[in-house]
């Protein structure tokens, strides 16, 4: 080693230079991601020509045309059809919405009796919400008194009869108050139901295996109409006679089945892609078949197939709505029985109404969409492949 | 190794018959059998018994009596004197029409909304993404009210109807085209298609033949376009000419002529056609980014043009992660294609309801709607399956 003279060498860092002039700001970040090149640019202008064709009709139509207040269809009819507004006008008639918000939200469900339903929703979200944040603890007991004890609890206070609460026969009930019970019923029964089933079909019993194979593929082959109107027009021939049935309940049984059906088939998705080496592991340690399922296999199979369970609850969610079809009035029913009350019969009335009833279902979708994501990145332990 | 087994077999102690897993398993099945025996047992009980109380006659004789109930909607000849048996097939033509068109355009709204998602360009991925994420979280039946009471409804009389661009009106009575009406000799435009079809193939199997053994290339691709479009043409100017279009009319009161293509049949072809094309769209961008980057990466530097690397190397083998997921979502517009019964198409849940209220045979008319579906489900399924199997990948 010999000495050097090494005044040539720097004897501290060069600061940090800002990147190019070309590289930063607005321009820079509209030339990336929408002038890269000719075809860019042009798909960029068509983009904007689709924007500008959708977007401000949309406004207009939803914000500024739109008649917030009124207590009849004079308000959303042209002076042709009988109203105030001038020729050619076109508005969402908020004021229906308005009008019918209870309507809506719980159907003919009584009003002096509507403290129940709003009790039953306070205890739901009680109840759910510690559920959903993963850092409340005690998720076993939560998860007893949300599926267990609130059932009871619920059916009681929205049904009446005992205590003193006035009977309120399930016809009464409607609006958003039915999807919620369908979906809710759906989603607690399906779930654990669809993993016996899944759990049936991967065993090496045949008798077993065939009924779980004939039932899942048999109702995840034909559409949820022919089952609901099997729940609602068969399950009383199948009854000893005389047995009267609820309506509300034929449909319940109906979800129930058709959902868990497709939650089998995500859960055996789940169940394959566990390793042979678990099942062989459990085994060795001499764990019994449940106590294999519940503490080795079912917690990674099911962390591994949470976006199918999701989407398969969202999916369930959305098919509530076809019990209009057998005659009941969930929220999409309610929404469209009023089209024909002629109070407010209009053109502008139906779609009001349908936009409004999308966007309360698109709400309750779209979050559990995105819970599902949220847990997905917490669960993931990072031994997927 | 059988003695070998046999000793070990001896050896061990024996087991007692409640903790003898295969005894249990035997035991289980029976347990299962004896009570799904005993269930279906008790509910054909309940049945018979019901069925006689009501006075309601079993077995498919039904099909043959008199309908009485109009179609407005028919693919063949069908009027309320038909029998219920020529209803029913009516609907299940109608169920086909509009699976069959709303695959194809579900299809392509789908592809071209999942490689937009994949775009670089901020604008296009965005109104992609809006897209997807507002039909996916609505339901179906929504949508299809949307298009029937929001938008369709709505519309002017027939007296007002308005004029779209190729001589097309349309109206709250639906949408009226100008119809195609062959005349002699059209047939032969078939026929050349046909041919050029098989000529395609056998060009295609030669190509590749040719270039296997010698590595030089033949435009295959637009040879194909030459046949496919040239021999048609051929035909069409040979026969001369033999199609003309039947304009719709505007009379006072209504359209006469044209083809009428009815509001029912238009909402639910559109709402299942934009509902089912955002999940095709999901589909289509989680295949094409399944494919793991090193093999674009490999064919580039293979040298192949980017155009090459996309159809020889990104499309079949994202075709394998899209194929499978894309089945379902086919058999679920066909079955969603069920919810027409609520705007009044006749599908063939719709003039199956009808026929099951006027003749309450409800277990005869469900039966018939569970085989036809689950006919079509394992029928695509099956069709799928063997496409998947030949575009699956070979492993070692």
């Amino acid at each position: 080693m010999q000495e050097h003279d090494l005044s040539f060498v720097r004897a501290e860092m060069v600061a940090n230079q800002p990147p190019p002039a070309s590289n930063q700001g607005v321009g820079s970040w509209l030339r990336k991601n929408l002038f890269a090149n000719p075809v860019d640019t042009i798909f960029t202008l068509i983009g904007i020509i689709l924007v500008l064709l959708i977007v401000p009709p949309i406004i207009q139509w939803a914000f500024i045309n739109a008649q917030w207040t009124g207590s009849d269809r004079s308000v959303c009819a042209t002076v042709a059809q009988g109203g105030v507004q001038p020729d050619g006008w076109k508005g969402a008639c908020w004021a229906f919405v308005d009008a019918k918000f209870k309507q809506f939200m719980f159907g003919r469900y009584p009003v002096d009796e509507r403290w129940r339903v709003y009790l039953t929703g306070a205890i739901f979200i009680s109840l759910l919400t510690p559920l959903l944040l993963p850092s409340v603890p005690r998720k076993g007991l939560n998860a007893l008194l949300l599926f267990v004890a609130f059932p009871i609890v619920g059916f009681f206070l929205l049904s009446g009869g005992i205590f003193g609460l006035t009977p309120v026969p399930t016809p009464l009930w409607g609006g958003l108050l039915v999807t919620l019970v369908l979906a809710y019923v759906g989603i607690a029964v399906s779930f654990p139901l669809g993993i016996l089933l899944a759990l049936g079909r991967r065993s090496k019993m045949p008798v077993v295996k065939l009924v779980c194979v004939v039932f899942i593929e048999t109702i995840r082959g034909v559409p949820l109409i022919t089952i609901l109107f099997m729940a609602s027009v068969m399950l009383p021939l199948f009854l000893p006679p005389g047995t009267s049935f609820d309506k509300l309940l034929r449909a319940l049984v109906g979800v129930a089945l058709f959902a868990s059906a497709y939650m089998a088939e995500v859960i055996r998705g789940g169940l394959q892609a566990i390793p042979k080496g678990q099942y062989e592991g459990a085994d060795a340690l001499g764990l019994s078949f449940w106590k294999k399922m519940n503490l080795v296999v079912l917690p990674q199979a099911i962390k591994l197939v949470i976006p199918g369970i999701v989407n398969t609850f969202i999916g369930l969610f959305k098919d509530t709505s076809l019990v209009y079809i057998i005659g009941m009035f969930d929220l999409l029913g309610a929404v469209r029985q009023n089209f024909s009350d002629a109070n407010w019969a209009s053109p502008q009335t139906p779609i009001t109404g349908l936009v409004f009833a999308g966007f309360v279902f698109w709400l309750f979708c779209f979050g559990m969409s995105r819970y599902s994501i949220f847990m997905e990145r917490r669960l993931d332990t990072g031994h997927k492949r | 190794m059988a003695t070998q087994h046999s000793t070990a077999e001896g050896a061990a102690p024996r087991v007692p018959l409640l903790y003898d897993p295969r005894v249990r398993g035997i035991a289980y099945q029976v347990l299962v059998f004896v009570g799904l025996f005993a269930l279906v047992y008790w509910i054909v009980g309940n049945t018979t018994a019901n069925l006689q109380r009501a006075n309601i006659a079993s077995g498919f004789d039904f099909l043959k009596g008199r309908a009485g109930f109009d179609i407005g909607d028919s693919l063949i000849e069908y009027s309320s004197d038909s029998t219920y048996g020529r209803a029913l097939f009516v609907g299940f033509l109608n169920t086909l029409r509009v699976a069959i068109v709303g695959i194809i355009t579900a299809t392509v709204i789908g592809f071209i909304i999942g490689i937009g998602r994949l775009s670089k360009n901020w604008l296009i991925n965005r109104i992609c993404l809006v897209y997807v994420e507002v039909f996916r979280n609505i339901p179906p039946l929504l949508v299809i009210f949307f298009w029937y009471f929001g938008v369709l409804s709505v519309l002017p009389l027939p007296r007002e109807s308005i004029d779209l661009p190729l001589g097309s009106y349309i109206n709250a009575r639906g949408l009226f085209v100008p119809a195609f009406q062959w005349g002699p000799g059209a047939w032969l435009v078939l026929v050349a298609f046909a041919v050029a079809l098989v000529f395609v193939f056998f060009v295609r199997r030669w190509a590749h033949k040719k270039q296997m053994a010698t590595g030089e290339q033949f435009p295959v691709f637009w040879t194909s376009v030459g046949l496919i479009i040239g021999l048609p043409a051929l035909a069409f100017i040979v026969t001369g000419f033999p199609l003309s279009f039947e304009f719709p009319q505007l009379s006072t009161f209504n359209l006469r002529g044209g083809m009428q293509i009815r509001p029912e049949f238009l909402s639910l072809y559109l709402a299942l056609s934009f509902y089912t094309a955002a999940f095709i769209a999901e589909i289509v961008r989680a295949g094409v980014v399944g494919v793991n980057r090193g093999q674009s990466e490999a064919s580039h530097a293979l040298g192949l043009r980017s155009g090459q690397t996309m159809r020889l190397v990104i499309i079949p083998q994202a075709l394998r992660i899209i194929i499978p997921p894309l089945t379902s979502q086919y058999l679920n517009l066909t079955k969603n294609s069920s919810l027409a019964v609520a705007i009044g198409y006749p599908d063939l849940v719709a003039t199956g309801g009808t026929t099951l209220n006027q003749t309450g045979q409800a277990i005869e008319v469900v039966a018939i709607w569970l085989i036809v579906y689950l006919g079509l489900s394992l029928g695509t399924a099956g069709l799928m399956n063997w496409y998947n199997a030949r575009m699956a990948l070979v492993e070692r």
